[in-house]
């Protein structure tokens, strides 16, 4: 069995008209570092809700389908009982702080775990090290910029050290090198740690590099996943209006002219310069 | 016009997080205020329409004195969109949360109901017109802050990370609504960490860090410029990092835009006859 399994996956909030999420099947498996995107307002961070049971349970609204994560039914079991599986960082880091310190900030799930004490300082530590944010650990949340907030909100779920960490676009405060800092971070514990990761986001120049299962939603539908090179390239991708990363772009309309770089579709530019360069006869 | 005149500012924390900033932003000017997180972009900005005054300075618009007016009088004039709109959103529909401020300014009804109409098509929020702006994505709810300032239609616009949670399609359309206030002679400042979405727009480009602005030009220089980057924490936009790649082949490095690349490169393969 897959890690996450979903099955036939309809999802309406509560006084919602229309369904949010539309007949979902998907299967992701474990060590996976899966891309989800697509316009905004497609469903992409209401699925993200079914993978911890925050819908349902917390968001209520009607359900039908099935939704399996490392082998518990989310639809039959609450929240708490997910979290030591899957961690959530959601959009808005306002929305998940709450304590007096970063660090309680930080603690707060292994506190509720009953983790003892040293472990836990071993835990936060080194969350908070990770993300870069040691040194204002004793600061209050609310007195610092959204995108430490952001930070702070990715902190406190890997000191959890769950299975998967879903990210619904948990970089979109930070500058660009912070930014590209947060995802190093995560594709490593991917890569080292075989943490299975679900990241949304809109922005492919800085992240497609990083995965190999790209999903491809629209108006509460998949409309497509796989591997991302072949998906990037393909016609419907373009026409829903996905924001293809511009090394990816710069090939295809390189190809069109005739200037034949190879079969692989690039994923980033330091792809892309090599294969110029290999294609130029200059490698 | 925008005139920033050795503006410093403290926080009552103490923090001083303006350092003496000059700069004056042209009526029909497009100006992308970047620089790393805390670089006091926010706060620098916060200033055009009165928010935050000036410890030290002054700050002009079209020639008065912050100090000497009011944030509900500026309002007319400069319209701001904040970062999160969750700070700015508060009623029960987005059709109320966009005439909001168009019944503040006294607008007639006839107006207001045309406004709501245009901003909401603009942004493509139509199909929510009924809706609380509470049930609607992320991405959905920046764009009914920004329709709520677009619609009193202000000589200036400020706004504070507006690609935030926008696709693609999204943000080609506020880039050619942002042209099409340039021509109508409306200023646009925006405090953006989205370097691909500037390199589209090509505007001109102010860096700050720490405080101070360090740079100050067309995005096409600052933006390929990797040294002066990395000290702000911002990465190259995809089109110039290939192109430092390829230095090697004697191709010009300033290159941001994906037409230019295909044809500088098209040219390097005939060149070489490959």
């Amino acid at each position: 069995m897959a890690l996450i399994e979903i099955k036939n996956l309809t999802y309406t909030y509560p006084g919602a008209s229309k369904p949010s999420i539309h007949d979902v099947t998907l299967k992701i498996e474990k060590g996976e570092f899966v891309l989800i995107t697509g316009p905004s307002g497609c469903g992409k961070t209401t699925l993200c809700r079914c993978f911890n049971g925050l819908v349902p349970h917390f968001y209520q609204g009607e359900v039908k389908g099935e939704v399996t994560v490392a082998g518990i039914n989310t639809l039959e079991h609450h929240t708490y009982e997910m979290a030591k599986h899957v961690g959530l960082v959601f959009q808005n880091p306002e929305n998940q702080l709450f304590a007096l310190s970063i660090e309680k900030d930080v603690a707060f799930g292994l506190e509720n775990v009953g983790t003892k004490r040293e472990e836990m300082r071993k835990k936060v530590d080194w969350a908070l090290n990770q993300t870069g944010i040691y040194d204002i650990r004793e600061r209050s949340p609310h007195e610092i910029s959204g995108g430490q907030q952001q930070r702070v909100a990715i902190a406190s779920v890997l000191a959890m050290e769950p299975d998967i960490i879903v990210l619904d676009e948990p970089t979109s405060f930070l500058d660009p090198l912070s930014a590209e800092k947060i995802f190093e971070v995560i594709y490593r514990l991917n890569k080292e740690q075989g943490i299975t990761v679900i990241l949304v986001e809109h922005r492919l120049d800085l992240t497609a590099k990083y995965t190999n299962h790209l999903i491809l939603m629209d108006q509460g539908t998949v409309r497509c996943e796989g591997d991302p090179r072949d998906i990037l390239n393909s016609e419907e991708t373009r026409l829903i209006g996905v924001g293809i990363p511009k090394a990816t772009l710069l090939y295809q309309m390189l190809k069109k002219e005739g200037f034949n770089l190879g079969d692989q579709t690039p994923l980033s530019s330091e792809e892309l310069a090599d294969q110029i360069l290999e294609a130029l006869g200059q490698k | 016009m925008i005139e920033a005149e050795n503006v410093h500012y403290s926080y009552p924390s103490k923090v001083e997080a303006l350092k003496g900033i000059s700069i004056t932003i042209k009526d029909g000017e497009f100006v992308a205020i970047m620089g790393q997180n805390g670089a006091g972009k926010s706060t620098f900005v916060k200033h055009f329409n009165g928010l935050l005054k000036p410890s030290v300075g002054t700050v002009k618009i079209d020639g008065v004195e912050t100090t000497k007016s009011s944030v509900a009088a500026l309002a007319r004039n400069v319209g701001f969109v904040f970062q999160n709109p969750d700070h700015q959103l508060f009623s029960e529909t987005v059709e109320e949360e966009i005439s909001f401020a168009l019944k503040n300014f006294g607008f007639e009804p006839k107006v207001i109901e045309d406004r709501v109409t245009w901003a909401l098509n603009l942004l493509s929020l139509t199909q929510y017109r009924k809706t609380s702006p509470f049930l609607l994505s992320g991405g959905e709810r920046k764009r009914v802050a920004l329709a709520s300032v677009l619609a009193w239609d202000p000589n200036t616009l400020i706004l504070d990370e507006p690609t935030i949670g926008q696709d693609h399609e999204q943000k080609e359309k506020l880039r050619q609504f942002i042209m099409q206030l340039q021509t109508q002679k409306k200023t646009v400042v925006a405090v953006t960490h989205d370097v691909e979405f500037v390199a589209e727009c090509n505007p001109r480009v102010v860096l700050m860090k720490e405080g101070k602005v360090v740079a100050d030009g067309v995005g096409r220089e600052i933006l390929t410029d990797p040294a002066m980057l990395e000290m702000s924490s911002i990465v190259l936009p995809q089109v110039a990092q290939v192109f430092i790649k390829l230095s090697a082949l004697g191709l010009p490095k300033d290159i941001i835009d994906l037409y230019e690349a295909k044809a500088l490169l098209l040219k390097t393969k005939e060149r070489l006859g490959r």
